[in-house]
């Protein structure tokens, strides 16, 4: 048993189902050419936006990568403004001007999608400064990669973090690839959360493809930051189900661990999670429907969107 | 009003926005008990705290973004990175972050973050601690860049700067700091975007900004002592620039000189030079002429430094040649 409620349980699957199929349809949709440019799918990932994101409260922040889909669709972005959005329409989220590696929605707390690896990590702490001074028991989520992992700005944002003890927690992704160079490439340590240890903070390493287990392991973290006492570092381990993006078919990733981590699919984790909880078939097909119809709808409403108006671009542009 | 000093004008500035915005407070190295390494932020620690006036690590990139996050939480924040040579260390929090911030989102999210800066030569601290680095800031959509050149400006600009939505540039002057000039009591905000006839004339016009202002104006002494009457148009802001102040001027005087102490090539001086062209060109009766700093890094030794800027009577050579 989980000590997850069942309506939790039907909500966090809800949830990654949602960003599994947004993405499936997403990719779609880019090969009817609908989307341009890059796209970087959340496949294989879904658990540690939905583990993490489960356990935070509405009014708290989360900030994001290139690979953002997922964490927004947690954090209760809408699957047509989000379309609507990579479709670059009017209707998206960022009035089209920011696309899939720049989704963000202020109302939602959601910071950003950002397309410099590594670039959120530092908003982030500042964020965390800014709860500070208002005095609030908020807290900030900095998603990033292993990638990003190697980056400076992660290093010192770390540090930054602490010395201030400010509430952040940063969550390490950790899906093996900063593109196609594997992470042992990269890093001679296994667990990438022992550099908390430089920087005087706790961190450990989970399995991140169950979203349960990811959830619970929130409740430290988040007490810790709330409580005034600072930042942690939660490493989940995880595997992309593709290439880096919609155009990379991942050859480089060896056949073997993508049967491996696929076997252990986290929207099945999931689902099984709520058979085991007593929720029975039809309901679990209900929330299917649901997200089928979700789904429908957001291509329907991202395709019939308008473009956004050239004469107002220009007009802003000159202003700046 | 007081006769008092460029720096303590920055720190009054600073002081009365914390003590009107709970929201404003001050990041930096050494700002804290040190007061900051040209006193600017001198003693504010005492009276904010420093959950106000915060200290940093030597963490140009992250804390810079650090303001960018704080910012768009709805925080004012005033981040001073101490050498402009060093905001390159942050180049990707400025330029990739907070100045498209806004625009990424759709206008969901403002920036509104101070970067208080300074650069110039002339204290021999040589190549990495002497650039103007405007220019690469100027190239920016999405920031905001301000160059006071007086206490007065400083004070105001600052002021209208920490109160403005979108990320700013404040470009301080090593060499102003202890300069002394008029500053009333009270609140006396310069909206940005807004350039200052610094000394009025007829026979040519020389647009300037920051340090160089003190060297145009001598030379504009000294020309006027050849019966030459030269107008010194003070840009204070290069992001909104006012335009229409050079192009006024230039009607009326028909000559116009640029001086940056930047290096000339790729500086501010070539974009407005451009500027008058295309929309003053039957205006002018002779070309546009540029006197800025010398392609070249910074040399140490005093001479050869003092050569890569524009001096007094480079500049009223300069006009000479166009009369």
């Amino acid at each position: 048993m989980t000590g997850l409620s069942t309506d939790l349980l039907e909500q966090m699957y809800e949830s990654a189902l949602t960003i599994r199929r947004f993405e499936q349809v997403a990719i779609e949709q880019y090969r009817q050419g609908n989307i341009r440019g890059y796209l970087h799918p959340y496949l294989g990932e879904e658990a540690i936006a939905v583990g993490v994101i489960s356990a935070l409260r509405v009014d708290d922040y989360i900030v994001s990568t290139h690979r953002g889909h997922g964490h927004a669709i947690a954090k209760g972005h809408e699957p047509k403004l989000m379309l609507a959005e990579l479709f670059g329409k009017a209707t998206g989220y960022c009035r089209g001007r920011g696309g899939s590696m720049h989704v963000a929605n202020l109302e939602l707390n959601n910071l950003g999608a950002n397309g410099i690896v590594g670039g959120g990590i530092p908003m982030a702490v500042g964020a965390g400064m800014a709860i500070k001074l208002k005095k609030t028991s908020q807290v900030i989520v900095s998603f990033f990669s292993d990638g990003a992992a190697n980056n400076g700005v992660f290093h010192e944002s770390l540090n930054l973090a602490a010395i201030y003890h400010l509430p952040v927690i940063f969550v390490l992704e950790n899906n093996h690839y900063a593109v196609s160079t594997p992470v042992e490439d990269t890093a001679l340590v296994n667990d990438l959360s022992i550099r908390a240890v430089g920087y005087g903070i706790p961190g450990f390493t989970l399995d991140g493809n169950d979203a349960v287990m990811i959830h619970q392991a929130m409740e430290e973290p988040l007490d810790r930051a709330r409580g005034g006492n600072g930042p942690s570092l939660i490493e989940c381990k995880t595997f992309r189900h593709g290439g880096h993006h919609v155009n990379d078919p991942g050859l480089y990733m060896p056949k073997d661990k993508l049967e491996y981590w696929r076997s252990r699919d986290p929207v099945d984790i999931l689902r099984s999670r709520l058979v085991d909880s007593g929720v029975n078939g039809e309901e679990i097909e209900l929330i299917d429907a649901r997200v089928e119809k979700t789904m429908e709808e957001a291509v329907q409403f991202a395709l019939s969107s308008p473009e956004p108006s050239l004469e107002e671009f220009l007009r802003e542009a000159a202003e700046m | 009003m007081a006769v008092i000093k460029y720096r303590d004008a920055l720190r009054l500035a600073i002081k009365e926005e914390m003590e009107r915005d709970p929201m404003v407070f001050c990041m930096g190295e050494g700002i804290g008990e040190r007061g900051g390494s040209y006193k600017v932020t001198d003693k504010l620690v005492q009276q904010f705290g420093k959950d106000r006036i915060i200290d940093t690590p030597l963490s140009e990139a992250s804390f810079v973004g650090m303001g960018v996050g704080a910012a768009i939480l709805g925080t004012r924040p005033i981040i001073e990175i101490l050498f402009i040579d060093f905001a390159l260390l942050a180049m990707d929090q400025i330029v990739n972050q907070a100045a498209k911030y806004r625009f990424m989102s759709g206008g969901q999210g403002r920036v509104p973050m101070v970067l208080r800066t300074q650069g110039g030569a002339g204290n021999s601290l040589a190549a990495q601690h002497s650039q103007s680095l405007e220019a690469l800031y100027y190239h920016i959509p999405g920031l905001k860049v301000v160059m006071p050149s007086t206490p007065f400006d400083a004070k105001g600009l600052l002021k209208s700067s920490i109160r403005d939505d979108d990320p700013t540039l404040f470009i301080e002057h090593k060499l102003l700091y202890q300069t002394e000039g008029d500053v009333p009591d009270g609140e006396t905000l310069i909206a940005l975007g807004k350039a200052d006839l610094k000394r009025p004339g007829t026979d040519v016009t020389i647009v300037t900004y920051s340090y160089m202002t003190l060297a145009c104006l001598a030379a504009a002494e000294v020309l006027a002592r050849e019966g030459v009457s030269v107008e010194v148009v003070d840009l204070r802001t290069l992001v909104p620039m006012d335009i229409e102040c050079i192009l006024n001027s230039v009607r009326k005087t028909n000559r116009l000189v640029i001086v940056h102490e930047a290096v000339k090539r790729g500086g501010v001086g070539g974009d407005i030079a451009a500027m008058v062209m295309e929309q003053a060109f039957d205006d002018l009766d002779a070309p546009v002429v540029r006197v800025a700093g010398k392609n070249t890094p910074i040399p140490f030794n005093l001479t050869l430094e003092k050569a890569c800027v524009p001096t007094i009577e480079e500049i009223a050579a300069a006009v000479r040649s166009i009369l």
